[in-house]
């Protein structure tokens, strides 16, 4: 039953990154490459239309995180504090910046709102990415320092860095260079997602460059990914173990590199939407790949007197997750239900849709 | 410091508060527009539904923007607490994002942008979802709610963890229900009183004169009713509810200090003073809250002095004062309502300049009752976070110290202060355009 909820959140939160990851997205490329006020307009139109029903994913995971692994949403949310008060802070900027650029007409004004939206999705990027590095790493449960532990076992509590900013430290900080190298691979990987979107939902003028552009990243990506790579079993050698103890898990990555590997061949894909199906699976693959080598740890403990947070030892009780499996199944048929409504109705590109201003 | 901790919850949520109150009414009185145009099809009732859907757009976009912060919350500041009972409210908390948001949030971009899509009946038909969308989630977070105030359905495992063991418990919370209708219709009031105000100030300036006849005169009359069903019968069967499960709150909040030896009075007016322990100035009606409460003139209410201290709410005429606010402004919504009604019903509302005025100057007022209402809720419940399980002081975080939690305060203070000031200018600018500018 741990496992069956740790699937669902796992895929909630994947798909909660597929699809705000293109409105962050949108928002990076939007702050770097859109330079004519059309474009910009579109850009932000084609992230404006769908962010909060897009959000409602981070939401509904959330709930669900805090009723099948309690002890773990407790103890990651406050030891993550000040990181995750900020990151509710940008996503409240991000939704203010789209929701007000078109509200009046002065420059000023929109270019106030053009930057908030920009700035906060490549923050939110980046910390998301922080977020998933700090869960790779591990951190210091219990909060033990010199052998003494300050907190109950499975609570800690992460200053934003250590001044060594190094991930082998003792007790390392949410910001060291193993989660700023992950912190950017995403932020790498929503651009090229959202220039996709772009691509896909709108007909700005940038859209060849786009391309161009999303061929360039795809490189950053794969050099990055493998340093990454290198990074990561240097602080922890078992990394890779699940791998080879469990071989059909190779498929996560396997998707991610197919992902970057078919995203080379951009320029002639036939299909818009074929470009957004890579960097989806880029995505999806990513998270997966990384979760599956932790598995079933979710949080690693990087010392040696507390146990790592599993599924297994954070999770409610055996009734409450399967009642629960009752209503969640039913919840999620109404919710395909929904989304293929929705798509139907708002299928196409959008700047022929009247918005309504 | 778990006072940071207090204040940062209290101001987040009342600030969250301020748009859920209205969108769950606002949504209710969309639906009637728009089903009176498919009715009659008379376009003044189909501009009226899309225009109030602008507002509700709006106010809903507030809603999710500080509504995400409220859940995330529980793990940061209340950690222990979501440990502990994580296996039990994060239930109800998970059925809201799973049943309300995402059909609420679904169905709101179709309402919006798909009238011409989708033809008329689809188009109410989406109304209808956002309106159900809403109202569940209304009703999940109550049920929330509910096992605070008055815990059932559980067990206590070894670790101190409360674990469920009847899911349908949560539902069937005899809490739930009084405290899930008296929340609806109060909301219902302050859309009223939204929609009458806006109406009213169209008369006042001569502008879009028809539609604000038609808004004056719908928040009127719904504004009316929910709000003498606020008292009657839902208001007093939450006020039977405190007094059977949380008798402690009862007498603080009726300002009770001393059991008397018969009927217990009612106070209408007095300031509680706190060190002699009595209430100051007071003006009260003898054995009348026995009789509302309990349908005997002579039935004996136990006061504060039957109670250990240390069960006692912490902020005694805080709790005080939030309740005679709620009661005394639902008393005045009646009588304000019920004279703009003899007014209608001699038809001379319309051009009675000062009832206008005063209609649409009162649009403040159901928010403070709104509001002082829940503190009548969260203030009793102290010093409880689960009534009579768990103490305020043993959920917060443990890891997260006081300068991190006043920083974040801060920070939400300033964020929420420039919500607030472009909210006010988006609304202004919705109701300045008025509901013509929606035609093309
Ligand atoms: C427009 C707003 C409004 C108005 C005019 C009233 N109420 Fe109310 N009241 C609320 C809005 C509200 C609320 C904000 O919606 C509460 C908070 C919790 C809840 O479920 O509803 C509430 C709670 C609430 C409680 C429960 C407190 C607790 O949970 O400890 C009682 C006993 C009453 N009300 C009683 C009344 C009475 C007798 C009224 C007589 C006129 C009244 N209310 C008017
Ligand atoms: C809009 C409605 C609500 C308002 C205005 C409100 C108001 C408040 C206030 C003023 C406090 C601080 C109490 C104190 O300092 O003594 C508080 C605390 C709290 N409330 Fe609410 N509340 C509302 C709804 C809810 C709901 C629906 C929940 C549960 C899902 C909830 C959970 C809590 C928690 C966990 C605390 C912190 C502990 C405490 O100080 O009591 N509140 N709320
Ligand atoms: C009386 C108390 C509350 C009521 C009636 C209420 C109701 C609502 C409603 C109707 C919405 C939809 C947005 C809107 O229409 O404006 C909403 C949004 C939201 N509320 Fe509340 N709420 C309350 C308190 C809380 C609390 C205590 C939490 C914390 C768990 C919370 C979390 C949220 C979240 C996360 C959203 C955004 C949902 C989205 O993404 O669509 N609310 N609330």
């Amino acid at each position: 039953m741990e496992i069956f909820w740790y699937i669902i959140i796992a895929i909630v939160l994947a798909v909660f990154f597929v699809l705000d990851g293109y409105d962050f997205g949108a928002g990076i490329v939007h702050l770097f490459f859109a330079k004519t006020e059309k474009d910009k307009e579109v850009i932000s139109k084609s992230a404006g239309l769908f962010w909060d029903s897009n959000e409602v994913w981070l939401v509904a995971g959330g709930g669900m995180l805090f009723m099948a692994f309690p002890t773990f949403y407790a103890s990651v949310f406050s030891g993550f504090y000040l990181p995750l008060i900020i990151v509710l802070w940008l996503v409240m900027f991000r939704a203010i910046g789209l929701e007000l650029r078109g509200q009046f007409k002065y420059q000023m004004w929109k270019d106030i709102w053009d930057k908030s939206f920009g700035v906060s999705s490549l923050l939110l990027a980046l910390f998301f990415g922080i977020a998933l590095g700090n869960i790779m790493r591990g951190v210091n449960l219990g909060g033990i320092e010199n052998g003494t532990a300050l907190y109950e076992k499975h609570f800690f509590f992460l200053p934003l860095w250590d001044s060594s900013f190094s991930p082998l430290s003792e007790t390392p900080g949410v910001i060291d260079w193993f989660t700023i190298v992950i912190g950017v691979i995403t932020v790498v990987t929503l651009t090229i997602h959202g220039a996709n979107w772009v691509v896909l939902k709108t007909r700005s003028s940038i859209n060849e460059k786009l391309k161009t552009i999303i061929l360039n990243l795809n490189i950053i990506l794969l050099i990055l990914t493998m340093i990454s790579l290198y990074i990561w079993y240097t602080i922890n050698p078992n990394s890779f173990t699940n791998f080879i103890d469990k071989p059909y898990l190779i498929i996560f990555p396997i998707i991610y590199f197919a992902g970057i590997a078919g995203l080379f061949f951009i320029k002639s894909l036939k299909k818009e939407i074929h470009g957004f199906i890579l960097s989806t699976a880029i995505i999806i693959g990513g998270i997966t790949s990384s979760l599956a080598a932790i598995y079933p740890v979710i949080l690693p403990s990087t010392n040696d007197v507390n146990e790592s947070l599993t599924i297994y030892n954070t999770s409610s009780t055996e009734y409450g997750l399967s009642v629960a499996l009752n209503w969640g199944i039913l919840g999620f048929v109404l919710l395909f239900v929904y989304m293929i409504v929705q798509k139907r109705l708002m299928g196409g590109k959008i700047d022929k849709m009247d918005y309504g201003h | 410091m778990i006072l940071y901790d207090r204040l940062q919850f209290a101001f987040t949520i009342t600030f969250h508060y301020i748009f859920p109150q209205l969108t769950m009414g606002l949504s209710l009185l969309i639906v009637y527009f728009k089903w009176r145009y498919l009715a009659s099809k008379v376009d003044k009732y189909n501009d009226a539904a899309k225009f109030f859907m602008k507002i509700f757009a709006i106010n809903f976009t507030m809603g999710v923007i500080t509504g995400i912060p409220m859940e995330f919350q529980f793990g940061t500041n209340w950690a222990k607490f979501s440990e502990l009972t994580g296996n039990i409210i994060g239930q109800t908390l998970a059925m809201e994002g799973m049943f309300s948001f995402f059909l609420e949030s679904s169905f709101l971009v179709l309402f919006l942008f798909g009238e011409k899509l989708m033809g008329q009946k689809l188009h109410f038909l989406t109304g209808f979802l956002v309106f159900l969308g809403s109202w569940a989630s209304g009703y999940f977070i109550l049920a929330t709610n509910a096992w605070m105030q008055n815990p059932v359905g559980y067990e206590i495992v070894e670790n101190g963890k409360y674990v469920l063991e009847h899911f349908s418990a949560l539902f069937s919370n005899p809490w739930l229900i009084p405290a899930f209708l008296h929340n609806q219709v109060a909301s219902i009031v302050t859309s009223s009183f939204v929609v009458a105000s806006i109406g009213a100030f169209y008369l006042l300036r001569n502008k879009n004169e028809e539609h604000g006849k038609l808004f004056l005169k719908t928040g009127l009359v719904v504004g009316f009713v929910a709000s003498v069903l606020l008292a009657m019968p839902t208001g007093d069967w939450n006020a039977k509810n405190v007094a059977k499960y949380q008798p402690a709150s009862f007498a603080a909040m009726e300002g009770i200090f001393e059991t008397e030896k018969a009927g217990a009075e009612i106070v209408l007016i007095g300031q509680p003073n706190m060190v002699e322990k009595k209430l100051d100035n007071k003006i009260a009606v003898p054995n009348v809250l026995s009789f509302l409460t309990y349908q005997d003139w002579s039935k004996q209410i136990p006061g504060m002095d039957q109670f250990n201290p240390k069960q006692l709410p912490t902020n005694v005429p805080g709790l005080y004062y939030s309740y005679h606010i709620m009661v005394g402004l639902g008393t005045i919504f009646i009588g304000i309502f019920g004279l703009a009604l003899i007014f209608l019903w001699r038809k001379r509302l319309f051009s009675f300049r000062p009832l206008l005025w005063v209609i649409m100057f009162l649009v403040p007022f159901p928010y403070i009752a709104n509001l002082t209402g829940w503190y009548v809720a969260e203030l009793g419940r102290q010093p409880y976070l689960v009534y009579g399980l768990l103490k305020t002081s043993e959920g917060i975080s443990p890891t997260v110290s006081s300068g991190n939690t006043l920083f974040t305060l801060l920070g939400f203070v300033g964020i929420y202060l420039l919500l607030g000031v472009l909210f006010l200018l988006l609304i202004g600018k919705v109701i300045y355009y008025g509901p013509r500018s929606l035609k093309h």
